[in-house]
């Protein structure tokens, strides 16, 4: 069971009117704006089950936009997020999916487009009070919560990957406090995920970006 | 230094000579690694925007998104300025926070979950008003805070907070036991006196369903804030002249977990059961869905 702090009991300090619903909101959308790398030119929130129902009623909407901004969940200007998008330039639209409903109560997928063309598709989750956690990066499933500082890598399914990852990260001297690889099928794309109670330094991702069979890394910093 | 549930509680209190805060403090800097002063800092801004959204709705109301509330804190501070308040100086303070907090919560301005956005208004409510009308310090209130965070830890590892999971008693309720023990520690009382507190207040708010109209959390979750802030209060004065309470905190806790398994689907955050299902709820739901 994990440990309850004082201030989760007496937060978090955001603006409401719901944990789940706007605070949860807020953090997915932020956690997902971290791991895209550059700038965003168009976002597309797919939203489900209880999102799908009630997001207007509660600002899920604009908490979304506003995690996408870079906003927390105590930033004010939540409130404003679609105004100050559109004054970045920042496309959105908001689709909801009331078919699909072997998922969370709270999901939302991200359809993110770069300046550059890139795309990249999130799942999130708000379990509730405020927490959250990812649990899809473009079709593969993951499990993670930005709790920790949490390295991404996107790469082929090939052996010696981890080992490889592992390696880079002791001549660092980052401890890893959980580790966990995910893959659709064999030889093909594969996440692994590396959570860090520590500082992740910036210069690991050059190291690791060396490696031919590592197609992107991505960080998520505490 | 940890403890798992309120009987723990009170024996590290009594084995320490100290109050339920001072354990609160204890155990986050031993699990957490935080400083006391570290501690008391995130404490103090957390007071600091209960106190503004306590405030705020007062002289600037705003509508909630849904329209089903807004303006209601000012209503009652006003007719308490006019010398009519039939429930006193102290309990009428308490209504016109606890509604504040709830306006400012659903006009998405910022409020601090306590346990739950939801239950916002609770703590704050009745915390402002004592502070107030007993010319207490910042300092005082914030120890009670800390009480507070106590009794909703137990709560939340023993029970649960989530409406969804155990009805409003959950949440409101767990608001009000928090908000009791706080008020009960800040008077003077004992820790076996904030538990009482705690457990009398969940007795009193059990059984109580999550139905919020349109989803939303307006209406009735405004009006039971209050209630929560309300209770509060008169069991941290009950607790306060000596009386005890026949169930232990723990056992209440326990209870209100499994009173919350019982309730309906239809009765926990759905929108389905309750004031939700009522025929002017469901005419207003439907008017804000069409818009």
């Amino acid at each position: 069971m994990p440990s309850i702090s004082i201030f989760d009991v007496i937060g978090p300090n955001m603006v409401g009117p719901s944990s789940s619903h706007t605070a949860g909101a807020v953090a997915i959308a932020l956690l997902v704006r971290k791991l895209f790398p550059g700038s965003v030119k168009e976002v597309e929130f797919v939203l489900y089950g209880s999102f799908a129902r009630t997001y207007k009623g509660h600002g899920t909407d604009r908490a979304l936009l506003g995690g996408m901004l870079g906003f927390e969940t105590h930033d004010l200007r939540i409130k404003n997020s679609f105004k100050l998008a559109e004054e970045q330039g920042l496309t959105y639209s908001f689709v909801t999916n009331e078919k699909e409903t072997e998922v969370h109560p709270n999901t939302v997928e991200i359809h993110l487009t770069g300046s550059d063309g890139s795309f990249m598709s999130v799942r999130g989750v708000s379990v509730g009070g405020g927490k959250v956690k990812i649990v899809k990066i473009n079709g593969v499933d993951v499990d993670f919560t930005g709790e920790y500082s949490t390295l991404v890598i996107r790469h082929l399914d090939y052996p010696g990957m981890v080992a490889y990852i592992a390696t880079c990260l002791s001549e660092r001297n980052v401890n890893i406090a959980f580790m966990r690889l995910y893959r659709e099928k064999k030889g093909a794309t594969a996440y692994s995920v590396v959570e860090s109670d520590e500082v992740i330094p910036q210069e690991l991702l050059e190291k690791l970006r060396e490696h031919e069979k590592v197609e992107d890394v991505m960080l998520i910093q505490v | 230094m940890d403890f798992i549930s309120g009987q723990e509680l009170l024996q590290l209190c009594e084995e320490n000579s100290c109050r339920i805060s001072d354990i609160m403090i204890q155990r986050e800097i031993s699990e957490y690694g935080a400083s006391s002063e570290e501690i008391m800092e995130r404490m103090k801004e957390a007071y600091r925007i209960m106190k503004e959204a306590c405030h705020k709705p007062l002289d600037e109301p705003v509508p909630s998104i849904g329209g089903l509330i807004g303006g209601e804190a000012k209503k009652v501070r006003d007719r308490r300025r006019q010398g009519k308040s039939i429930c006193g100086s102290m309990l009428s303070k308490a209504i016109t926070y606890s509604l504040a907090v709830l306006e400012v919560n659903a006009s998405m301005g910022l409020i601090v979950a306590a346990p739950t956005a939801g239950s916002s208004g609770v703590l704050p409510g009745l915390l402002l008003a004592l502070e107030e009308e007993f010319s207490l310090d910042d300092e005082q209130i914030i120890d009670g805070l800390f009480t507070a965070s106590a009794i909703g830890y137990l709560i939340m590892r023993n029970a649960s907070v989530a409406g969804a999971q155990a009805g409003c008693q959950a949440e409101v309720g767990a608001a009000s036991a928090m908000a009791a023990a706080a008020a009960a520690q800040i008077m003077g009382g004992t820790p076996q006196q904030c538990m009482d507190a705690a457990s009398a207040a969940l007795v009193n708010l059990l059984g109580l369903v999550c139905d919020p109209v349109a989803g939303l959390v307006e209406c009735p979750c405004q009006s039971r804030n209050v209630i929560g802030a309300s209770n509060a209060l008169v069991c941290a004065e009950m607790s306060l002249a000596g009386i005890r309470q026949l169930i232990p905190f723990d056992q209440m806790v326990d209870t209100m977990m499994t009173v919350g398994r019982s309730i309906p689907f239809e009765l926990r955050e759905t929108a389905l059961g309750g004031c939700a299902a009522t025929e002017a709820a469901c005419a207003r739901t439907c008017q804000i869905f069409k818009n």
